[in-house]
């Protein structure tokens, strides 16, 4: 603030520079620092709050290491038998591992240690969940497009990664809840053919429970996996700067440009303060709502366990095809398929993988090489949108799935009833949500058609001359006109005829038959409703105003 | 005949008729519920088992049998003792409603003395499990962390953690075990209510019992300490998680809109 | 992309819907109702005009800040105020720790003091002019792309990876030989399964223990309608693989009316009607014992399987695959109740090699 009276750069005056610039001009010199800041420094990001969910993520992700570094300062990632005599009562004279009695200590005897614990808890419920909706947001505006794919396969690692970092998290304390889920752990490793108990005797160091699963969690949970992802992140931010961020249609905004804030000052300001609006509104959260209460669970016993036993909400749709699947079993020649348990664990990274092979199956589809930095409006792409909305109905059908029990008891009805729909839902719910979907889309092209053409309706009555009624229709800006036509409508892709001009017979392949189906699928007569043209808006508006 | 059937369809019939339902209950209600009054000295063992004849006669024989014997509404009380009919009667369970998956909870329709009296009369049909004398449930005399451990071998699985309760099969559930007086806990671990398995004292001592329910005085009552705050439910991951969408997600992105949300400007002002 | 370049299907591009307005400069050349208007004028906010305004905006910026240091003071007032093991109520959550909340507050409210100042800050008072960055394709022009073919070219050349087949080969092969010891190394992370998921702790002649009194168990302390646990005698809570034991030797001990039993092998290794389960599912072993006494149900809380123990244990809802393995009992000369051998069959989860 100091340096502002030196207003020009090549002012006369000869005096010391500030220390900020010589600091800045001593990194210059070594790495290169202004070249770097050249085109960031300004760099334009466009205001949407739905642009910001990323930043949930990214921030909740950087709250959970600074708190995690916290906790690990505290934590005993050991499975040596202790006899607890802490402060919590109901727990006195208790068997448990050193691990479930360092998060007691945490929890009840080091000062703002809950506080902390709750704090990367409810962050790593937030940081997955933020995830998702932000992978939507991409997904239903089409920022998947190129030149982001690669950032897409980025983000979708991040999430599939950040769902077992959670696990190996809350399976750390080593209570009964965890350790129940530790043990399905075990279940699903056993039932993978051929290898399966090769596997569980080295993840487990011998037989469930062992003394190892605790340390190699903890390796995994604060080295490995967040190792990962911090690559990952990193590796994503630099793609989003690289490709300056996508903009929805809008006056002045075109594939060419984008359109908003510099980074400095507004968006160091903007996103800086959001990191300490998202921290502070966890920190709230965590100071007035338990979550993980480890010492009304106990610690962890094979032959104990609780009713409504979960495991956290992220993994709660692979809970459910575990749920939901019969319990087939294949014996034969002196072995055992447990197709029960392992179809479920395979199909489980299967639903995930459908959405993250999306973008190569649409660009495929289309045949489109073209960058694309202007978002899509879900409804002009009525496939894709009725694909994810598929998508998350199968997610959320599972979830229901994964806690059959409690809704059970909440809404009074049985688990078995519960069970059998999602069985059942598991196939007709995605099909309904993507017909249902495609329907809304295409009826709300129409009424953009309707309002480009014939404009607003304004509610007013009008009374002509000759006695009849109209409403008045208020004609559109321009902008607005350009924002309802601004998207492009394909055409779908032909097989040409199957004898070309010389009469030699032309085969289309398989591969060529179903790419060309596929884009009738997309871009058919049924999947989209022409956008108008000018010729038509001319001829509507050239009239006398009367339609 | 022809006017009152005319009148019937009359807005303010039923009115009409739901006040003098309700009065009709709350006389009748007045005239059977016992006097506050207690009676000056204990009834002779007799006389208790005569008057609770007498309420059964009444209240259960329809479905119990004349002499508790059972008929195809209703199990056979011979043997059941009295902590079982403490039990069903003192938590309005018996006289059952209606018919359900299961028999549920509701206010109680007896008098602990007119319980007492039913208890007396249904021992008298047979040995069985006696009603606890309260120095046998008092949560002051039990062990929490003994409690909690047998809790969570014996009773967790269906009842949750912190005895919330859970689903079983058909529709039928465990109920949760917040509010439930100690004296109704101790009874039905003697005597296993509906499907819920018993606990005799054989297999699981009166000690033990009472530690389990110091336990849950400790960890399921108004007076619990919730160390983190509130506590969803004790439900476990399930509540967490929508609450981690709706609260946490919703309000990081409600304030998402307003950081990218643009500044008024002056024209509209 | 594969045959779709052949000829039979046309070029994608020309499928693709001429340049609109949307990818073109917005020069007009001819009439577009439909055209981008180009960027809006900026109009000023309050702040921008109004000195008052904006003065305003910096004192409500300022008092955040300020409001974030009371904050911080707060939270290091409460850390040392209050006793780690202080109880305080508070509407609606209970009886709460007054550390975790006082602390969770006062941190929240030092972190949106700054968060929200500095919103505030970029909202109103820093310039609100929308600004326009040109954007330009990632791929490279042809020159550069004709260079960088040619750099490779000739380091691949001079590499002679393509000439000596015999270096490329070798060198292939090692490279995928040595990530083996990588796999190797990790061979003692735990022992083979040999037999071991086959055998619990039970065996003939052991009593049955019930883990609330430790104290063997015998017919007349179970009645009808009773749930019991057990466990082998002679295992020791303090022992060193107590977990690894327990974990399979869990038992269910209930006893049935005998002619309630179906399933004629359940009865012929039962004792007047005493039949004892394997507490561990054989979906994926948790402990499954929500026992309902009147239907001889037992559910599991993980996963929901139902068993029927009136029939064998048989599966009658629910994701696992085969019956809760049995243990066949009986009574000592002391007249308790003991295992006649081991189970018959593995307990819990099934595996490959379970058959």
């Amino acid at each position: 603030m100091s340096t502002s009276t030196e207003t020009a750069p090549t002012s006369t005056r000869r005096g010391p520079k500030p220390a900020g610039q010589r600091v800045a001009e001593w990194a210059d010199a070594r790495v290169g620092l202004y070249k770097l800041g050249k085109s960031n420094l300004r760099k334009i990001f466009p205001d949407h709050w739905s642009f910001m969910l990323g930043e949930i993520c990214l921030y909740s992700f950087t709250i959970l290491i600074l708190t995690g570094v916290y906790l690990t300062l505290f934590f005993h990632p050991s499975m040596n038998e202790v006899v607890y005599h802490g402060p919590y009562g109901p727990l006195q004279g208790v068997r448990m591992s050193d691990a479930y009695a360092s998060t007691m200590h945490i929890s009840f005897e080091v000062r703002g240690g809950l506080l902390i614990r709750q704090i990367h808890h409810w962050s790593a419920l937030i940081f997955i969940a933020g995830m998702i909706v932000h992978m939507m947001r991409v997904f239903f505006t089409g920022a998947f497009r190129k030149p982001r794919e690669l950032n897409w396969l980025f983000g979708w690692t991040l999430l599939f990664i950040g769902m077992f970092e959670g696990f190996t998290g809350y399976s750390l304390p080593d209570d009964l809840l965890s350790g129940t889920g530790v043990r399905f752990t075990e279940g699903a490793v056993l039932s993978t053919p051929v290898v399966g108990t090769y596997l569980s005797m080295f993840l487990f160091g011998g037989e469930f429970p062992g003394h190892n699963f605790v340390p190699i969690f903890y390796s995994v949970h604060i080295l490995l996996f967040p190792g990962i992802m911090a690559g990952l992140v990193v590796a994503h931010l630099i793609l989003v700067f690289y490709h300056k961020h996508t903009q929805f249609p809008g006056a002045g905004k075109t594939e060419k440009n984008v359109v908003g804030m510099p980074l400095l000052p507004i968006y160091t300001a903007k996103a800086g303060g959001f990191f300490f609006l998202v921290f502070g509104a966890i920190a709230a959260i965590a100071a007035i709502a338990t979550i993980n209460p480890i010492w009304t669970m106990g610690p962890y016993r094979p032959d104990q366990v609780s009713t409504g036993a979960q495991p956290d909400w992220y993994m709660g749709f692979s809970e459910g095809l575990i749920r939901v699947m019969p319990g087939w079993e294949i014996n034969a020649w002196g072995h055992t398929l447990v197709l029960g348990v392992f179809v479920p664990l395979m199909v489980f990274p299967l639903v995930l993988a459908a959405i993250a092979v999306y973008p190569f199956i649409e660009s495929w589809v289309t045949g489109d090489k073209r960058e694309h930095h202007l978002l899509d409006r879900p409804r002009n792409r009525p496939v894709r949108t009725g694909f994810g909305v598929a998508w998350l109905a199968l997610y959320f059908t599972l979830l229901i799935g994964g806690g059959n029990d409690l809704w059970a008891t909440h809404f009074h009805l049985s688990i078995e009833t519960i069970t059998w729909s999602v069985r059942i839902g598991f196939f007709v719910v995605p099909a309904v949500a993507f017909w249902v979907t495609k329907r809304i889309c295409l009826g709300l092209q129409r009424r953009d058609r309707d309002k480009v053409l014939h404009g607003r309706e304004t509610g007013i009555i009008k009374r002509l001359p000759h006695g009849e009624f109209i409403e008045v229709h208020e004609p559109l800006g321009q902008e607005e006109l350009h924002v309802l036509t601004a998207h492009d409508q394909y055409k779908p892709l032909e097989i040409g005829p199957e004898t070309d001009e010389n009469g030699v017979e032309r085969k289309a392949g398989p591969v060529t038959r179903l790419r060309a189906r596929l884009s009738r699928n997309f871009y058919g007569e049924h999947s989209q409703i022409p956008k108008p043209t000018v010729e038509e808006y001319d001829e509507i508006t050239s009239g006398d105003g009367h339609h | 005949m022809k006017k009152l059937s005319a009148r019937r369809r009359h807005p303010l019939a039923a009115l009409v008729v739901l006040l003098f339902a309700l009065a009709a209950t709350g006389g009748l209600y007045a005239a059977l519920s016992p006097a506050p009054k207690a009676q000056a000295d204990e009834s002779s063992q007799s006389t208790q088992i005569t008057e609770g004849q007498k309420l059964f006669s009444v209240g259960c024989a329809s479905c119990h049998g004349t002499h508790g014997q059972g008929s195809s509404d209703g199990p056979s009380l011979v043997g059941v003792g009295s902590a079982a009919v403490d039990f069903q009667v003192g938590t309005g369970r018996m006289p059952a409603q209606q018919a359900g998956p299961q028999i549920q909870k509701k206010p109680k329709q007896y008098s602990q003395d007119e319980i007492d009296q039913l208890a007396a009369y249904i021992a008298s049909l047979g040995p069985g499990p006696i009603a606890p004398a309260s120095n046998q449930y008092d949560p002051a005399g039990g062990d929490a962390a003994k409690g909690g451990e047998l809790f969570r071998t014996n009773c967790s699985q269906c009842h949750n953690f912190v005895g919330k309760g859970g689903a079983l099969t058909d529709g039928k559930y465990a109920p949760t075990l917040k509010g439930v007086e100690p004296k109704h806990i101790y009874e039905a671990m003697q005597t296993g209510p509906q499907n819920m398995p018993s606990f005799p004292d054989t297999t699981m001592p009166q000690q033990q019992k009472q530690d389990i329910i110091a336990y849950l005085h400790e960890v399921d009552t108004a007076q619990s300490k919730n160390p983190g705050g509130f506590t969803l439910g004790s439900f476990g991951p399930v509540p967490e998680g929508l609450f981690a969408y709706i609260f946490g997600l919703g309000t990081l992105i409600a304030i998402a809109a307003w950081v990218a949300a643009r500044t008024t400007k002056a024209k509209k002002s | 992309m594969s045959d779709t370049g052949s000829h039979n299907v046309s070029e994608p591009h020309e499928h693709l819907p001429a340049t609109g307005a949307a990818h073109g400069a917005s020069a007009e050349v001819r009439h577009d109702p439909f055209g981008n208007p180009g960027h809006p004028e900026h109009e000023f906010r309050r702040q921008d005009i109004d000195e008052k305004a904006a003065k305003h905006s910096e004192r409500v910026v300022a008092g955040l800040f300020t409001l974030s240091m009371l904050g911080t003071l707060g939270f290091i007032a409460s850390f040392v105020i209050f006793p780690v093991d202080k109880y305080i109520y508070v509407f609606p959550f209970g009886h709460v720790s007054a550390l975790n909340f006082s602390l969770g507050l006062t941190l929240s409210l030092a972190l949106v003091g700054i968060g929200a100042g500095a919103v505030h800050w970029a909202r109103t008072l820093m310039s609100d002019e929308e600004l326009t960055d040109e954007r330009h394709a990632a791929d490279a022009d042809d020159e550069l792309r004709a260079t960088m073919e040619a750099q490779w070219k000739q380091g691949v050349k001079e590499s002679g990876f393509g000439r000596r087949k015999l270096v490329r080969n070798t060198m292939l092969g090692a490279l995928t030989l040595v990530p083996l010891s990588a796999v190797v190394i990790l061979r003692d992370l735990g022992p083979l399964p040999e037999d071991k998921l086959r055998h619990t702790a039970w065996a003939k002649g052991k009593a049955l223990i019930n883990p609330n009194t430790n104290k063997p168990l015998r017919p007349e302390d179970i009645p009808v309608g009773s749930l019991t646990f057990a466990q082998p005698e002679g295992l020791n809570e303090e022992s060193d693989d107590f977990q690894q034991q327990i974990a399979k030797a869990a038992l269910m001990v209930v006893r049935l009316k005998p002619e309630d039993i179906k399933d004629k092998k359940e009865l012929s290794w039962s004792h007047e009607g005493i039949v004892a389960f394997s507490k561990i599912c054989t979906h994926v072993g948790c402990p499954v014992s929500l026992y309902e006494q009147q239907t001889h149900h037992v559910l599991c809380p993980c996963h929901q399987s139902t068993f029927d123990l009136s029939d064998g244990a048989r599966v009658i809802f629910g994701p696992a695959g085969h019956r809760l393995p049995q243990l066949h009992i009986s009574v000592n000369g002391e007249g308790n109740l003991v295992a006649m051998s081991d189970f018959e069959v593995p307990v819990g989860p099934a595996f490959w090699e379970r058959g």
